[in-house]
């Protein structure tokens, strides 16, 4: 089977990295930020897989890392969440530019 | 001798627990606890006093003891600040005239000070003042006596502004305080000089008459004269500031609104001579190392001398008078140490003539500090019956005081100089020594001493006898515990002439025999008999007009006299008019407008640069990310393309 040459995983990551961070930037929905920085961390997570993959073979740590990551991102999603749903108790919706207690 | 230590310990004992504890006492309590303690502080003295001049010395000449010396701060291997004991006769003899007059006029303020607000605090700074100047005179090195030397010019400003609702007491306090602190700054400069030379602070070691101490001094001038000049010129300047000489006197007149026991104590006998005690102390130097400088001395002292004779002629304020007599008589004790020679020790192991300057100054000192201080009490007596310090509202005033009339007018034959009391003894010895050093210079302190007996009784006349004035309060005798110090001290000043004084202080620390020289005394005598006469025509019946035209035949002089010759007047114009506007004001306005300026500026542009980032404070989650996103790019391509 011919593999799939790294770059081509990279150029995805990238792609779903810069969409990542375009997408927290630009988003006016705090679901959609959150939906973004998911996307970046993922991105990273596809890093390490195909990093381990190619580069170290015989080893497992970057796997290992990834999982551990996916695990730490489903916690930090709820925690968000949970943020988020205060917000809106609070302020009625949950949009990001009415979030301007940062100013005071 | 260890002991001596006590002395100092016991007024300090009393200051802290009556400046501490004091207001708990009821009535005149602590007035007794404190003059119990001076008390134990008198006969500690006089025990000292007793055993070093009956021991007798090495080959005749009284030793230096140094019973307590602590190293307290050490700067190089020879320079340090020891705190310590010095016991030689004049410390010695220094001690015995301090607590006797602390310890009378302790007694004395039991009845004057009666019922005063404040009277505890009253009794703590006689006690703090009693213990510096034990300590000042006892110092064994020239930084020890620094030191206390300030602390005395601490308790005095305390005292004399002890009435603080007074505004004239406070504004004389202050007047006196900055006085001596400016005269002070000097000393301290003649100080720093004198040991960056010498290597030490030591008085022994700077007495010793060591050519070598002095040698890295040698040849080095500064603005024509010598270094080692103008630090023993600096240090009589710090001299000259506390015992009231010319220029610097200004303060000690105004110094009398503090109570009359405090200018008994403080303005008469004690405080006001540290000035001839430290030339005295540090004669050697001054005579074997910086003779002009002596001899400068005595110019300025006989000058000062003179001018506050003339002063004390026409004033009318009776403490006013005593305090220019105190002026003329410190005078009269610093132009004999400056007319003063070293004396050497001859074969029969007595000293020389020459060293006469020194013992009468010393003995004047004496014999001044007692008469002096019983004039400033009676006076208090007098104050305190007729409630003013003017003249005309006393008069006659003898029947009613009978005791305080006694005592000041033996007070006031011993100052004028009239045998047997002690002070002729002491008057004529110096004016002896300023005869042996210029004949001019001895008519000139014989016309003085002449003057003196005329204002002292001018005073005494215009007190006890002449016109009545009208009282609407019966005028009464003091209480015992004021006539008593009176008595006491009248009694020392009978007797204190035929001390032989020279066996016990002398320059060498040889016996000096005292011979009186007959042609000397017996002018003095005379012109002093003559002044008195003067004195009790112009004054004695109260009704006289002459002296109105005595007064206005001198005319100009008369009304300068009762200006004292408008000195105050040209300080204030120096400070007010040149130093204020001309210094001062242009320092004030660069510290308003430059100094704060350049602060007030550097505030506004950190106030404006705020302002122009402040648009980037979006309070926007996401404008934060871009403009992070952004400057991780920005250091990105700075790694990159670098």
């Amino acid at each position: 089977m011919e593999l799939i040459p790294m770059e081509y995983y990279l150029v995805v990551s990238s792609i779903m990295f810069f969409a990542g961070i375009y997408g927290f930037i630009t988003r006016k929905n705090l679901i959609a930020v959150l939906i973004s920085v998911e996307l970046v961390l993922t991105s990273t997570d596809i890093n390490f897989a195909v990093f381990n993959r190619f580069l170290f073979p015989g080893h497992l740590e970057g796997m290992f890392f990834t999982l551990f990551s996916i695990g730490i991102s489903a916690a930090e999603t709820a925690v968000a969440i949970a943020i988020i749903i205060n917000i809106y108790r609070n302020i009625k919706n949950v949009e990001v530019r009415n979030l301007k207690k940062l100013k005071d | 001798m260890e002991y001596t230590l006590f002395i100092l310990i016991l007024p300090l004992i009393g200051f802290l627990s009556l400046g501490l504890l004091g207001t708990r006492l009821k009535g005149k309590t602590a007035g007794y606890v404190g003059t119990a303690l001076l008390a134990a502080t008198a006969i500690l003295a006089y025990i000292t006093a007793w055993q070093y001049f009956s021991t007798p010395g090495v080959d005749g000449i009284r030793p230096t003891l140094i019973p307590l010396n602590w190293e307290w701060m050490r700067f190089t291997e020879h320079l340090h600040i020891d705190l310590g004991i010095l016991l030689d006769p004049i410390s010695v003899m220094m001690l015995v005239v301090i607590s006797t007059v602390s310890l009378m006029v302790h007694i004395y303020s039991l009845g004057y000070m009666e019922g005063e607000k404040g009277f505890q605090r009253y009794y703590a700074f006689l006690g703090l003042f009693t213990f510096s100047m034990c300590g000042l005179v006892v110092a064994t090195n020239i930084f020890q006596m620094y030191i206390f030397w300030e602390l005395v010019g601490v308790s005095s400003y305390l005292l004399i502004g002890f009435y603080y609702t007074k505004p004239e007491a406070v504004a004389a306090s202050k007047k006196a305080f900055i006085v001596t602190r400016f005269a002070d700054m000097f000393f301290l400069i003649g100080i720093l000089l004198l040991s960056y030379f010498t290597k030490t602070f030591d008085f022994g070691l700077l007495c010793s008459g060591e050519e070598n101490l002095f040698a890295s001094a040698a040849g080095k001038t500064f603005m024509g004269g010598a270094v080692l000049s103008w630090a023993m010129a600096l240090i009589f300047i710090g001299a000259a500031g506390k015992s009231a000489m010319f220029p610097l006197h200004i303060w000690l007149p105004d110094a009398m609104e503090g109570p009359t026991p405090v200018s008994a104590l403080i303005h008469a006998a004690t405080m006001v001579v540290a000035g001839v005690y430290l030339v005295a102390r540090l004669f050697p130097v001054y005579y074997f190392f910086t003779p002009e400088v002596l001899h400068g001395i005595a110019y300025v002292a006989a000058f000062t001398a003179l001018y506050a004779a003339i002063v004390a002629c026409v004033q009318t304020d009776i403490k006013r008078v005593l305090a220019f007599s105190t002026i003329s008589q410190i005078g009269f004790m610093l132009v004999a140490l400056g007319v003063s020679g070293m004396g050497t020790v001859e074969a029969n192991g007595l000293e020389s003539h020459e060293g006469l300057g020194y013992m009468a100054s010393m003995f004047h000192l004496f014999t001044h500090a007692m008469f002096k201080a019983l004039l400033f009490m009676g006076a208090g007596a007098i104050i305190h019956t007729v409630h003013s310090n003017e003249m005309s509202r006393m008069g006659g005033l003898r029947k009613q005081m009978p005791i305080t009339h006694i005592t000041f007018l033996v007070a006031c034959l011993a100052i004028a100089g009239i045998p047997p009391f002690s002070g002729f003894f002491s008057k004529d010895e110096i004016l002896t020594a300023t005869f042996m050093f210029k004949p001019w210079l001895g008519v000139t302190m014989t016309f003085i001493a002449a003057l003196t007996a005329f204002y002292m009784f001018r005073l005494y006349y215009n007190i006890f006898w002449g016109k009545p004035a009208q009282h609407d309060h019966p005028l009464h005798e003091a209480p015992s515990s004021m006539t008593s110090p009176l008595v006491f001290l009248a009694l020392v000043t009978v007797v204190a002439g035929f001390i032989p004084f020279g066996k016990f202080v002398s320059s060498t620390g040889a016996a000096y025999i005292i011979h009186l020289d007959w042609k000397v005394a017996l002018t003095s005598v005379i012109i002093a008999l003559v002044s008195i006469f003067i004195a009790w025509k112009l004054y004695c019946k109260g009704s006289s007009k002459v002296p109105d035209k005595v007064a206005g035949f001198f005319g100009p002089l008369y009304t300068a006299a009762k200006h004292r010759f408008y000195i105050d007047e040209v300080y204030q114009f120096i400070t007010h008019k040149i130093i204020f506007r001309c210094i001062s004001q242009p320092l004030a306005w660069f510290d308003r407008h430059v100094i704060d300026g350049i602060l007030n500026g550097i505030a506004w542009i950190t106030c404006r640069g705020s302002l122009a980032f402040r648009w980037m404070q979006t309070g926007q989650l996401q404008s934060y990310a871009l403009l992070l996103l952004c400057g991780c790019l920005l250091l990105l391509c700075i790694g990159l393309f670098r």
